[in-house]
C-alpha cells in the first residue's frame, strides 16, 4: 500500500462522510419545508425515503427477480431444469443432504451444551468468567475460526512430528494421522463442529439471562417439596425458559442453513463438504450458472420458512398465555 | 402490534434485567452467593471447567503459535513450547510490513476493513432511525402494515439477492465509479461504494425493527410537548429522539460492527478482491487457499484480523450483549 493508495482510502471515506450527510441535511431541509396541505404524509415519506428505497433495491426486487431467474436457464428461457439438476445430480443431492445433517446437529449441541453450561455456572463464583470464555468465538469471525481450527485439524504425512492437535492426541493414543478436511463423512463433522464452537456461547448467554429470570419462589417450592436437582430443572426451568430455548435454537438453524464462511474457507465445497449457500456461491458466481445458483437460493429460503413460522407461533402463543 | 411478537422477545425487559441483577449480584460479593442457594455440585463443577477449557485451547494454540518462529511451528506442536522455546516478532512483521507481492500485505486490508465497517455502520444506523421515528410517530394506518412488511424482510436469506443486486450495482454504480476515478484519478476505478451501499441494504430490515421498539417506548408527552412549542419533525428527531435513543442506537452499532467487520460474503461478491477495497477477512481466506502451509503468516494474519473485534467484544461487552439479545434474527 502506498501512501497515495492510503490518501486514496481516506479520501474516499471523507467524501463518503460528506455525501451522506449532505443526503441526509437535504431530507431534513425538506422534511422541514414540508408544504402545509397534506404536511404529515410529506414529512412520513421522506423520512422514510432512504430506508424504503435502501430495502426495496437491495431485498424486495432481488428476492422476486431469484425467484424467477430460479425457473430460468441462461438464455433466459422458462425451464425446471435447475431443480431437476438440484434432485438428481449425485453431486447436488450430496449438498442437500449435508445441509440436513448440519441443521440437524449443529443447533442441537450448541443448545444443549450452551444450556448445561449456563446451569452450571449459574450462581457459581466467578460465573462471569466462565462465560467471557465460552462467549468469545462470537466476536471472532467465521473465516477467523475456520484458521483456528484448520490448525488444530492440521496433518502430517509420515513420520514427522504431529503439529495439529487432532492428529496429535490420535497420535499420542496409538492412532494412525488422519487426513480430517480430505476425509468423508468425518470432515463434515469436524466442519459442523467449529459451528458448534462458535454458537454455543450464544445459546449460552441468552439462556443463561432467561434462567435468571426463573422466579426463585418456584424453585423454593419445588425444593420444599423434596425434588433433587435434576427433578427441578425438568419441570421448573425447562419450563420457564421454554421461549428462550425456541429462540436459540431457532436461531441457529437459521445461522447454520445459511453457513457459507466455514465451509468456503476451509475445504472449499470439495472432499463432499458442500452446503446450500456455498454450493450456491459456487454456481451462481464461480461457475455462471445463475440458474442453479438462484433454484440453490430459493431452496434455502424455502427451508429457513417454516422455522421462522414456527418461532412466530410458539411465541404468540406464549404471549397469549402470560 | 402484537402480531410482530417474535423479535420483541430478544429485547425483553426481564432478560435485560436478568443482566443487570446478575452483574450486582456479583459485585455484592460471597455474602448474596453464600444466601443463594448453589445448583453448582462438584460433578457440575468439573464439567463447566472441562467445556471452559476445550472451548480456549484452539484460540490459545493459534495465540501462541503465532509468536514462535516458522521452522519451529512447522517441526513441532505449539504444546511443546516449553520443550522448544523460541519466541519471535517476525511473523506479525511479515504480515504487517513486508511488501513483497507474495507476503499478506495486510495493512491495505486493514484499512478497507476500518474504512467499510466506518460507514456501512453509520449509513444503516442514520437511515433505519429515520425510519423507525417516521413508523413510531406519524400515524397512519397503512404505515402499520408497512412496517410489518419491513419486519418480515428479515426472513429473507442474503443468497437471495446477491445475483441480482450484483447486476443492478454493474448496471448503474459502475459508471459512476468509472467516471469518478476519471474524476479523481487517487480513488480506484474499484471503490468501497457498493460494499457501504449492500451492507446498509442488508442491516436495515433489523435495525429498523430494533429502534423502533426503542423509539416508540419514548414517553408520548416528551413528543407532543415538543410539538407544542412549535418544532418541527427535523428538530424532533435531532434534538429530542436521537440523544434519547442513544442507548439503543450505542447496541445496535456495536453489533452491525461485529458483523460487517467479519463479512465474507458480501465482500466476496461486491469487492473485487483487490488490496484497493478487500476486507482482511476475505484476504485470511484467501490466504488459506494460497499459503495454506505456512503457518507463521495464517497464525499471525488470523490473530490480527480477529483482535478488533475482540477488543470491541471486551471493553463493550455489556451493550454487545444487548445487541446480541436483540439481534438474533438477523441473516
Amino acid at each position: 500500500m502506498t501512501t497515495a493508495d492510503l490518501l486514496g482510502k481516506i479520501l474516499q471515506v471523507v467524501m463518503g462522510l460528506a455525501v451522506f450527510a449532505a443526503v441526509v441535511g437535504l431530507l431534513i431541509f425538506f422534511i422541514d419545508k414540508a408544504p402545509k396541505k397534506g404536511r404529515d404524509y410529506w414529512q412520513l415519506g421522506l423520512f422514510l425515503l432512504p430506508g424504503m428505497l435502501f430495502v426495496a433495491i437491495g431485498l424486495v426486487y432481488p428476492a422476486i427477480r431469484t425467484s424467477l431467474l430460479a425457473f430460468q436457464d441462461n438464455s433466459g428461457d422458462w425451464t425446471l431444469d435447475n431443480f431437476i439438476w438440484m434432485f438428481t445430480q449425485p453431486a447436488a443431492i450430496r449438498t442437500l443432504i449435508n445441509t440436513v445433517i448440519w441443521v440437524a446437529l449443529a443447533p442441537i449441541i450448541s443448545t444443549v451444551i450452551g444450556l448445561a453450561y449456563a446451569v452450571f455456572i449459574d450462581k457459581s463464583r466467578g460465573e462471569r468468567y466462565y462465560k467471557v470464555i465460552l462467549f468469545m468465538p462470537i466476536a471472532i469471525s467465521f473465516v477467523g475460526a475456520s484458521v483456528i481450527w484448520r490448525f488444530v485439524y492440521e496433518y502430517r504425512s509420515g513420520d514427522r512430528e504431529q503439529i495439529g492437535l487432532l492428529n496429535a492426541l490420535v497420535v499420542a493414543f496409538g492412532g494412525e494421522p488422519v487426513q480430517w478436511m480430505q476425509t468423508a463423512p468425518v470432515n463434515t463433522i469436524l466442519l459442523i463442529v467449529i459451528m458448534i464452537w462458535i454458537q454455543t456461547g450464544f445459546a449460552m448467554v441468552l439462556l443463561s439471562a432467561a434462567i435468571k429470570g426463573v422466579p426463585t419462589e418456584q424453585i423454593e417450592a419445588a425444593q420444599l417439596d423434596g425434588t433433587n436437582a435434576w427433578q427441578r430443572f425438568r419441570n421448573v426451568t425447562v419450563p420457564g425458559i421454554r421461549g428462550s430455548l425456541v429462540v436459540v435454537f431457532t436461531t441457529i438453524s437459521i445461522a447454520t442453513l445459511k453457513v457459507f464462511d466455514i465451509v468456503r474457507t476451509m475445504t472449499a465445497g470439495n472432499f463432499d463438504t458442500s452446503v446450500v449457500a456455498n454450493e450456491m456461491y459456487t454456481q451462481a458466481f464461480r461457475a455462471s450458472e445463475i440458474g442453479r445458483g438462484s433454484a440453490l437460493a430459493l431452496i434455502l429460503f424455502v427451508f429457513v420458512l417454516p422455522i421462522i413460522i414456527y418461532n412466530v407461533n410458539v411465541l404468540r402463543k406464549q404471549r397469549e398465555i402470560r | 402490534m402484537s402480531s410482530v411478537a417474535p423479535a420483541e422477545l430478544p429485547i425483553d425487559r426481564e432478560l435485560a434485567d436478568g443482566e443487570a441483577d446478575e452483574l450486582a449480584e456479583t459485585q455484592r460479593g460471597p455474602k448474596a452467593a453464600r444466601v443463594k442457594k448453589r445448583l453448582t455440585s462438584r460433578t457440575a463443577t468439573i464439567a463447566s471447567i472441562i467445556i471452559a477449557v476445550v472451548w480456549t485451547i484452539p484460540t490459545f494454540g493459534l495465540l501462541v503459535s503465532s509468536f514462535r518462529p516458522a521452522e519451529l511451528i512447522r517441526t513441532t506442536g505449539w504444546w511443546t513450547i516449553f520443550q522448544n522455546p523460541g519466541f519471535t516478532l517476525e511473523n506479525y512483521a511479515s504480515v504487517l510490513f513486508s511488501t513483497s507481492s507474495s507476503s499478506p500485505q495486510l495493512g491495505a486490508y486493514i484499512v478497507n476493513s476500518i474504512a467499510i465497517t466506518l460507514l456501512g455502520t453509520l449509513i444503516t444506523l442514520v437511515f433505519a432511525a429515520m425510519a423507525a421515528y417516521a413508523f413510531a410517530w406519524i400515524r397512519f394506518r397503512w404505515v402499520n402494515w408497512l412496517f410489518i412488511f419491513v419486519f418480515a424482510l428479515q426472513i429473507i436469506p442474503l443468497q437471495m439477492s446477491l445475483v441480482p443486486l450484483l447486476q443492478i450495482f454493474s448496471t448503474w454504480l459502475r459508471p459512476m465509479q468509472i467516471w469518478l476515478h476519471d474524476v479523481v484519478p487517487i480513488i480506484p476505478e474499484q471503490n468501497y461504494l457498493p460494499l457501504w451501499l449492500a451492507h446498509a441494504m442488508f442491516g436495515l430490515p433489523l435495525a429498523i425493527f430494533l429502534l423502533h421498539n426503542f423509539i416508540s417506548d419514548i414517553p408520548a408527552d416528551v413528543i407532543e410537548a415538543a410539538k407544542v412549542d412549535g418544532a418541527t419533525h427535523g428538530q424532533i428527531f435531532f434534538r429530542i429522539v436521537l440523544p434519547l435513543a442513544t442507548p439503543a442506537l450505542a447496541s445496535f452499532a456495536i453489533f452491525q460492527f461485529i458483523w460487517v467487520w467479519n463479512d465474507l460474503l458480501v465482500a466476496l461478491i461486491f469487492s473485487g478482491g483487490t488490496q484497493d477495497v478487500a476486507p482482511i477477512t476475505q484476504r485470511l481466506a484467501e490466504l488459506v487457499g494460497t499459503r495454506g502451509q505456512d503457518w507463521q503468516l495464517l497464525t499471525a494474519a488470523a490473530f490480527i484480523s480477529i483482535i478488533i473485534p475482540l477488543i470491541v467484544f471486551f471493553s463493550l461487552q455489556r451493550y454487545f450483549v444487548r445487541g446480541l439479545l436483540a439481534g438474533a434474527t438477523k441473516g
